[in-house]
């Protein structure tokens, strides 16, 4: 057993995710606004405080339509803290950024007063479930409770190898490769890290949770860390390079076994 | 259906354009029709190694921005001609290419021949993003030492990511091809020897192609080292890559430095 003590200041890398409600305005847009209004008027205080995204990829205004878009949603006390679906040319600086790559969220994790409804408004004279973000075609639309995806897993599971210069970002949870870490490539995990395969790279585990590991078929990392603290490979200990190895963090010290 | 194939590498000075012109070469000598593309806009040297520097009127660029037509910027091959030569810009640099550009040569390309070779410039840049964009297949090439081989491995990285057919979810062929293997110092540990290559990069393996003063010499007579010389090593193993590039399955042979009685014997030559 190796203990490694590290005076050195931390990395801390952190992760967040926010659930943020969808407005996905579709044509005709007076059509749509109208909608809006009636829910508004029915539920006035709805959008206070709410973070919301605006996704315009049915809508597709343009320059000039997303601004004008905008002004109507401020005009309704709505605010707009990104949009997604738009060209990025439609954007200026003073607008809402732009998201990519959001994912569905289940309804209970977007707290809510008791009278609000179901979450992504829609315009008032549809019948297609509430909850779904990109609705298709609505003869095929199943029933409201299937659109409503599960949970994102915690765990990344990756089965082919990490290249050079990839940087793997799984902040909910645990990475498991079954393969290999490329020299040059990094792996960020909220919880521990699982390399069932040669660790060339950077391992940077437990940015959420002090407790995580870091295991490996063979150690040859550029740089290991967890919870911020970190190791590089000239400070890792001889005899356990090119080893099966298993690295924790005991206090402010950076444990590393053999496995 | 023609396949489109890039011959990348990431590092530079690995063997590239070398490769290039000797794989098409070899499957045009087989009776494929092939055209071979230099995306290295600027520093273009396929030109150079193929023997038609002196016959350059059109090239890529002027194709891509409409100044001239394909047909007027191909060159055909004297000694081939089933193999064609689309070179690049020596003027230009690569801001001039743009992506429906290049979409449209080669569509335009692969409705003319059976294989589309992109020459790959050396980088992870704009040009050799390019140069991967629409490849089916890809050829990695790779010198057995460390910098080439983690530069190959995020070459490989690339192709996963900045293909037309990444993006569509569907694999890009990815293959090896070692070149200026030297047996003799991967046998001292010099160099990296072909398993631990293997090991690292885990793409199956094309060829073995052994360093030899043949290629240099080839480059200056300003043909493909399997033209100019086809029974010697290094064209025999692109002959061998050019037939398992059709699906032909052959052993990959590891070159070795053992000569036979009579190299030995009468291995020196009188002055």
């Amino acid at each position: 057993m190796t203990t490694v003590k590290t005076s050195r200041p931390s990395i801390r890398l952190h992760g967040r995710s926010y659930h943020a409600m969808v407005l996905a305005p579709e044509p005709p847009l007076e059509d749509w606004l109208a909608g809006l209004d009636a829910w508004l008027s029915r539920s006035p205080v709805f959008f206070f405080g709410r973070p919301v995204v605006l996704d315009v990829a049915m809508l597709q205004p343009g320059k000039q339509g997303l601004a004008e878009l905008l002004e109507h949603l401020t005009k309704r006390n709505i605010k707009v803290m990104g949009i997604e679906g738009a060209e990025p040319s439609w954007l200026d600086f003073a607008m809402p950024p732009l998201l990519l790559s959001g994912r569905q969220a289940a309804p209970q994790e977007l707290s809510g007063d008791a009278e609000a409804p179901a979450p992504a408004v829609k315009s008032e004279n549809e019948a297609k479930p509430p909850a779904s973000e990109t609705p298709l075609d609505s003869a095929a639309s199943p029933a409201p409770a299937e659109t409503i995806r599960v949970r994102q897993p915690s765990s990344l599971l990756l089965d082919t190898p990490v290249r050079s210069g990839q940087c793997i970002v799984h902040p909910e949870g645990d990475v498991i490769v079954v393969g290999s870490v490329a020299s040059g490539a990094e792996v960020i995990a909220g919880g521990s890290i699982h390399v069932y395969g040669v660790l060339r790279g950077r391992a940077i585990a437990g940015s959420r949770d002090a407790r995580a590991r870091i295991f490996c078929r063979k150690l040859e990392a550029e740089l290991l860390s967890i919870d911020g603290l970190y190791m590089v490979a000239d400070d890792m200990p001889a005899h356990l390079r090119g080893q099966p190895v298993q690295a924790w963090l005991d206090g402010d010290s950076m444990m590393m076994a053999q496995d | 259906m023609a396949k489109v194939l890039v011959v990348t590498s990431g590092k530079g000075g690995v063997g590239k354009t070398t490769s290039t012109a000797a794989l098409g070469a070899a499957l045009a000598s087989a009776g494929k029709n092939v055209v071979l593309i230099d995306f290295d806009v600027g520093l273009r040297n396929l030109d150079l190694v193929m023997g038609a520097e002196r016959r350059v009127v059109y090239d890529l660029i002027n194709v891509v921005q409409g100044d001239a037509k394909l047909v007027q910027a191909l060159i055909r091959d004297k000694r081939l001609p089933s193999l064609s030569l689309l070179p690049a810009s020596q003027t230009r640099d690569k801001d001039a290419l743009t992506d429906e550009g290049v979409a449209n040569v080669i569509g335009e390309l692969k409705e003319k021949f059976d294989w589309v070779i992109c020459d790959s410039p050396a980088g992870i840049e704009r040009g050799a993003t390019l140069a991967m964009r629409h490849a089916d297949v890809a050829i990695i090439v790779t010198n057995p030492e460390v910098s080439s081989v983690r530069d190959s491995d995020r070459i490989i990285g690339l192709l996963d990511s900045k293909t037309e057919k990444a993006e569509k979810g569907e694999r890009v062929e990815k293959h090896l091809l070692l070149t200026r293997f030297d047996a003799v110092r991967a046998g001292r540990g010099e160099m990296l020897n072909v398993d631990d290559v293997l090991e690292i990069l885990s793409i199956p393996l094309i060829g073995i192609i052994p360093e030899s003063t043949e290629v240099l010499r080839a480059s200056n007579l300003g043909s493909p080292v399997t033209l100019s010389n086809p029974v010697s090593p290094p064209a025999r193993a692109y002959f061998d890559a050019a037939k398992r590039l059709n699906g032909e399955t052959l052993e990959v042979a590891v070159p070795n430095d053992r000569r036979g009685l009579f190299g030995k014997l009468f291995g020196r030559r009188a002055a």
